[in-house]
């Protein structure tokens, strides 16, 4: 293993000393336990916005904690779930008065961790709503397993609905927002590489020189089908042909597409991928009206991808082009 | 030779041998770190050993620092607090629900007999279900925990020792556990993988089988005497 580590129990807490000492004009971190909170929280009569997950998939969530997106951000362990004391200290940190809602991605860690930390908090009469982002198109949706996983569409959720909460709208609205990203957003990632767990050491899978795993999840969890590495057009049309069928979009659909790197993907490569889908897009009568390409929400070191699309309208687009001022995201009205 | 034998059979469970059950999962989890993470790996996210490893040494430090005060329930009920706190993961809340709830299952107790214990696994479980909605078959910790509560509950129905009973529990879950291989994950992480998830043994059904096997071999040795 190389990393840029001291010791791999140490990564975590490291890793968040360094984002209070570089970020302290919108966050402030609590360590006992790990709580990343906007530095002017809570904000009187606004409904707080509170992620959380593994560690490892930087910026998202701490790096999305500031004005016009979250509140607080609970940082678990490398790829492990927080646990509800964290999102307790989160929700009553971030409580202004008008409730607070958890956006959780559907991994059944995180879900039962935030619903024990909402049970706690509806003890202590905190109003909480939580919403489940399950947008990843490589799993198979069934009431009988964990359903699909939550990727892409998070981002994108916590981003408007932080400029909803911004404007002072109710945590029911909010969340019903919230519900609406998540019903009309589709993602599906892809893997060049593995990624080694700093405390595990090697890496999660094997992967051949020649070989990528398509449908990958965003822990290292193995994706659907491995097959040999194809051009990047290629990539693209067996990303996005599922996610376009799956919603489905349509010929006039607006869409914001996210091209998102998974952390040891160079951005020349993001931009040939975003290149390929625009052509696919094209090809079906689908306009990209706004796009973000990056790594925003990351599998440690793992070479890959993932295609995000939301369909958008009016409110939907606004929203998104509200200011932003958050370490991982960042723009003025 | 016989009268010792006789001297062996245990009745109850006070404070120390739970703690020593305890302990000797802790012992279990830090032994089988390396398997359970690999299990994890492979239809996981490779960290069960690890998540397992830091909330138990996480309750050894608690139940050192808490004494001998506490009556069994609320030992149990420590170890529970303190899993759902520093676990995290999937095997946070459910392991810490089902310590909770074995420690309100025995809330205010000094002694456990074997009928208790029985019925704390039993509150145990059900909290796990009521936590995670995983039935049997679904290649969960539950496959091996209910195999392993009937088996305990049996044998004792049947007049068996306690320490035949908890071994059986034991092997009822080794058997529970092992039966996992085949099946197609339903719950948890290992679900997204569909039908790649057959051939490969639950980590949380080996961590469960770990925890009734450690009650087997903890309780199971003669008591110590004088
Ligand atoms: N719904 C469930 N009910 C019972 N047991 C479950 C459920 N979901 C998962 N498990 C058990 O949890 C084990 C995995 O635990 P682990 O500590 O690795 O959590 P995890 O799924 O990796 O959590 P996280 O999603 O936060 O990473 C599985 O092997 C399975 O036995
Ligand atoms: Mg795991």
């Amino acid at each position: 293993m190389k990393k840029l580590i001291n010791k791999p129990e140490d990564v975590v807490t490291e890793e968040l000393q360094g984002i209070a000492a570089a970020h302290a004009d919108l966050v402030r971190v609590q360590f006992n336990p790990h709580v990343i909170v906007r530095a002017d929280a809570p904000v009187q009569g606004k409904v707080g916005l509170v992620s959380g997950g593994g560690s490892g998939h930087e910026p998202m969530h701490g790096g999305f904690v500031g004005p016009g997106m979250l509140d607080a951000a609970c940082p678990g362990e490398v790829f492990t779930s927080p646990t509800p004391d964290q999102m307790l200290d989160a929700t009553k940190a971030v409580n202004g008065g008008a409730g607070v809602l958890h956006i959780v991605k559907n991994y059944t860690g995180d879900v039962m961790n935030f619903e024990m930390a909402a049970e706690l908090a509806g003890g202590e009469s905190i109003e909480v709503q939580a919403v489940v982002i399950d947008d990843d198109v490589a799993v198979q949706d069934s009431l009988y397993t964990a359903g699909r996983r939550g990727v892409g569409t998070t981002v994108l959720a916590e981003k408007i609905c932080g400029a909803a909460a911004e404007e002072g709208r109710p945590l029911a609205e909010v969340a019903d927002l919230c519900r609406k990203v998540n019903a009309n957003g589709r993602s599906m990632g892809m893997a060049l590489t593995s990624c080694i767990v700093p405390a595990a050491g090697k890496p999660t899978f094997e992967l051949g020189d020649d070989e990528m795993e398509i449908g990958i999840g965003i822990h290292g969890e193995p994706g659907r089908e491995r097959m040999k590495l194809a051009p990047a057009s290629e990539i693209v049309e067996k990303l996005a042909v599922p996610i376009v069928e799956d919603l489905p979009f349509e010929s006039g659909d607006q869409v914001l597409a996210f091209v998102n790197g998974m952390g040891g993907t160079p951005l020349i490569e993001l931009y040939v991928i975003y290149n390929d889908l625009t052509k696919l897009l094209d090809g079906r009568g689908i306009t990209i009206t706004r796009n973000l390409i990056g790594p925003y929400i990351t599998s440690l070191e793992m070479a890959g991808c993932s295609i995000t699309l939301l369909k958008l309208d009016d409110e939907l687009t606004r929203l998104w082009d509200a200011p932003v001022k958050t370490a991982g995201l960042r723009w003025a009205a | 030779m016989a009268e010792s034998e006789q001297a062996s059979r245990r009745m109850s469970l006070g404070h120390d041998d739970v703690l020593r059950w305890i302990r000797a999962f802790g012992t279990e989890v830090d032994a089988n770190k390396e398997q359970l993470t690999q299990l994890d790996a492979a239809v996981g996210d490779g960290d069960h050993g690890i998540n397992m490893q830091r909330g138990m040494s996480a309750v050894l430090v608690k139940v050192d620092a808490a004494g001998e005060e506490q009556d069994i329930g609320a030992l149990l009920k420590t170890v529970g607090m303190t899993l759902v706190s520093t676990v995290g993961g999937a095997g946070g809340p459910l392991y810490g629900t089902l310590f909770l709830q074995m420690g309100m299952a025995v809330a205010g107790k000094d002694e456990l007999s074997p009928d208790d214990w029985a019925a704390a696994l039993e509150a145990g479980i059900a909290g796990v279900q009521a936590r995670g909605k995983a039935e049997p078959g679904d290649k969960t910790m539950i496959d091996a925990l209910i195999p392993g509560r009937d088996a305990l509950k049996a044998a004792l129905a049947g007049g068996a020792s306690f320490e035949d009973a908890l071994r059986q529990s034991a092997d009822a879950a080794g058997q529970g556990m092992r039966d996992t291989v085949p099946l197609v994950a339903r719950k948890g992480r290992a679900s997204y993988l569909g039908e790649r998830s057959a051939g490969h043994q639950d980590p949380g059904a080996t961590s469960s089988h770990l925890l009734l096997e450690a009650a087997a071999e903890t309780w199971g040795e003669p008591e110590q005497t004088g």
